[in-house]
């Protein structure tokens, strides 16, 4: 479904301030995959999704997305692959426009806009019925202005956003990070769902370690731009924190630094 | 002397309409994309001059308001190319379109100013048919609200829109942001320069100068209407857009006005301008100092000032107590 081949790229080049993001990233994906990346400050866990999505060109390598390269498209062309979920809840969502438009927009991700009205009433029904799914009382309010809602809230509704046109990957960018633990655990709990009932392939960057080892049926740590450690099935199962501190001194031969992953 | 002035009224209200049509294209710019224009000042006199020398060429007025609100859409689209392509920052794109169309504006004229009396000419709207030019005005205010909201509850309209309320979003859902910043621009300087066509009508002649400053009229229209009548509108965005021209209206009464009491017009300009500037901080200083976290923080701070007092006096007094 996913597949990187020997991915680099390098912020401002040339000056001091250079820093090799990604030194040449190898990963593949099958269909249904379910991925938690971890790493510590600046490992380029967000970087790969970033590149993923066309934010900016990558220098070298090979993306490609269900089998197409997808290195030469723009940002808005590659959205036709993707959902995303971002760490500010504020990003994913336009807070001046209803909650029913932002779904409308969202419903029409990788589809020709065209001077058809901008939403049907067969689509409001649908809405609300996605809605009801998130449990949060959304469905009521379809004329409410996405600002009037909490960062919980507009989580829950970017992921739906995300995963209302079944995208080939879905990429979830510490999409929990921002949000207090209770809020935390309800919109991972609804991520999972999603993820299980729509059989997606997902990745998930997450500085949680214990929600790494409990999401997902693969693992992989980042560390100074690379793949340090990929594992999968039963052997990920099995991982604990403190296993996973010690393969991470062992693969990078340093402390795992990161204060906000040691302390959550 | 009373009466002369209402009998200057019925010319604000077909001013306002005018400019209030301007005061939409502002509005589509400034409050949908998002996007400080600068671009108005100049395809407001370009509008003025392509209207004012087809007119004057024996062209039938509907090719000349076509052709005007053309050559706006295309100043709109320099803008929107210098904008995105070339990724420089949007006000400096439309001061640079405006540079550019001062020359274009001249060459259009073939000099600083081209006249269109109406003693002449068959015009749409004139200055001494106030009743038919109001009227007039108003089915173009009306028709042009109309297609917009029918145009921004399209899915390409509302794609416009997102562009405006969140970059990121509209990117990661597959809205070609370049695009539909560019089309907005286009749009906006088209319904601009019809109005220029308009308003040369009215004065009976375009002029280089008769732009200058059209931005800080139509911000003033758009900024009027919302704060007058915003709460009118809840969110229909027809309303919203009839508010704009309200807004362009009471700017005009509200000019004629102060024209009438006696100000300085050489002052009016500097008037409005300020005028902008308080609506336009009006809501960041309402947080600043007039929210409840911003009042409770004075509160407590006030508080502590005077707990500190009383313990220092308490302090005073105690170390007077030693001594004695």
């Amino acid at each position: 479904m996913l597949e990187l081949i020997d991915v680099k790229k390098t912020f401002n080049p040339g000056t001091i301030n250079a820093k090799k993001a990604l030194q040449g990233v190898n990963l593949h994906l099958n269909p249904g995959d379910f991925v938690t990346i971890i790493g510590g400050n600046g490992a380029g866990k967000s970087t790969v999704m970033n590149a993923i999505a066309g934010v900016w060109p990558i220098d070298s390598g090979i993306i490609r997305i269900d089998g197409k390269e997808v290195m030469s498209l723009p940002e808005y062309k590659r959205a036709k692959y993707l959902g995303r979920v971002f760490q500010d809840p504020m990003m994913g969502t336009a807070a001046t426009m209803e909650i029913q438009e932002n779904l409308a927009i969202a419903a029409r991700r990788g589809k020709h806009r065209t001077l058809r009205w901008g939403i049907s009433s067969a689509e409001k029904k649908k809405f609300r019925e996605q809605l009801a799914i998130l449990n949060l009382g959304l469905e009521d309010r379809l004329t409410a202005k996405v600002g009037l809602l909490s960062g919980g809230q507009r989580q829950a509704l970017t992921l739906l956003m995300a995963t209302l046109n079944e995208p080939k990957l879905l990429l979830l960018d510490e999409h929990t990070a921002a949000l207090d633990p209770k809020t935390a655990k309800k919109v991972l709990e609804l991520t999972d769902s999603i993820i299980q009932e729509k059989k997606l392939t997902a990745m998930m960057v997450t500085h949680n370690m214990k929600d790494a080892i409990a999401h997902g049926n693969r693992l992989i740590m980042m560390h100074e731009g690379k793949i340090i450690f990929d594992v999968s099935g039963e052997e990920k199962k099995a991982l604990t924190v403190e296993a996973l501190l010690a393969k991470f001194s062992q693969s990078s031969g340093q402390e795992f630094a990161s204060d906000r992953a040691l302390l959550s | 002397m009373l009466g002369d002035y209402f009998n200057s009224l019925p010319a604000a209200v077909a001013q306002g309409i005018m400019w209030g049509i301007m005061a939409i294209g502002v509005y589509i710019t400034y409050k949908i994309l998002d996007i400080a224009d600068l671009t108005v000042d100049g395809s407001i006199c370009t509008g003025g001059a392509v209207c004012a020398v087809l007119i004057t060429n024996g062209q039938p007025m509907w090719l000349a308001l076509v052709a005007a609100t053309v050559a706006g859409m295309l100043a709109g689209l320099l803008t929107g190319v210098f904008h995105t392509f070339m990724g420089i920052p949007a006000i400096l794109s439309g001061i640079l379109t405006q540079l550019i169309l001062w020359s274009v504006n001249l060459k259009i004229m073939g000099g600083a100013n081209l006249s269109v009396p109406a003693a002449r000419y068959n015009l749409l709207i004139a200055r001494l048919d106030l009743n038919r030019s109001i009227i007039i005005l108003e089915i173009f205010a009306l028709v042009l609200i109309a297609v917009l909201y029918w145009f921004f509850g399209t899915e390409f309209g509302a794609s416009i829109r997102a562009t405006g309320a969140n970059l990121n979003m509209s990117s990661a859902q597959g809205i070609n942001t370049s695009l539909t910043k560019i089309i907005g621009l286009v749009l906006s300087n088209g319904i601009v320069a019809l109005s220029g066509a308009l308003v040369c009508q009215y004065n009976g002649s375009a002029t280089i100068t008769m732009g200058q400053g059209a931005i800080v009229t139509g911000l003033a229209a758009v900024i009027i209407g919302e704060a007058l009548f915003g709460w009118l509108c809840r969110n229909n965005f027809a309303l919203k857009l009839i508010v704009v021209v309200i807004g362009g209206i009471i700017y005009w009464v509200v000019y004629n006005t102060v024209i009438f009491m006696g100000l300085d017009s050489n002052l009016l300009r500097m008037t409005a301008a300020l005028l902008i500037a308080v609506f336009l901080a009006a809501p960041h200083l309402k947080n600043k100092y007039f929210s409840n976290a911003a009042i409770a923080e004075k509160k407590a701070l006030k508080e502590q000032q005077k707990a500190a007092k009383k313990e220092s006096k308490k302090a005073g007094k105690n170390s007077g107590k030693e001594v004695a």
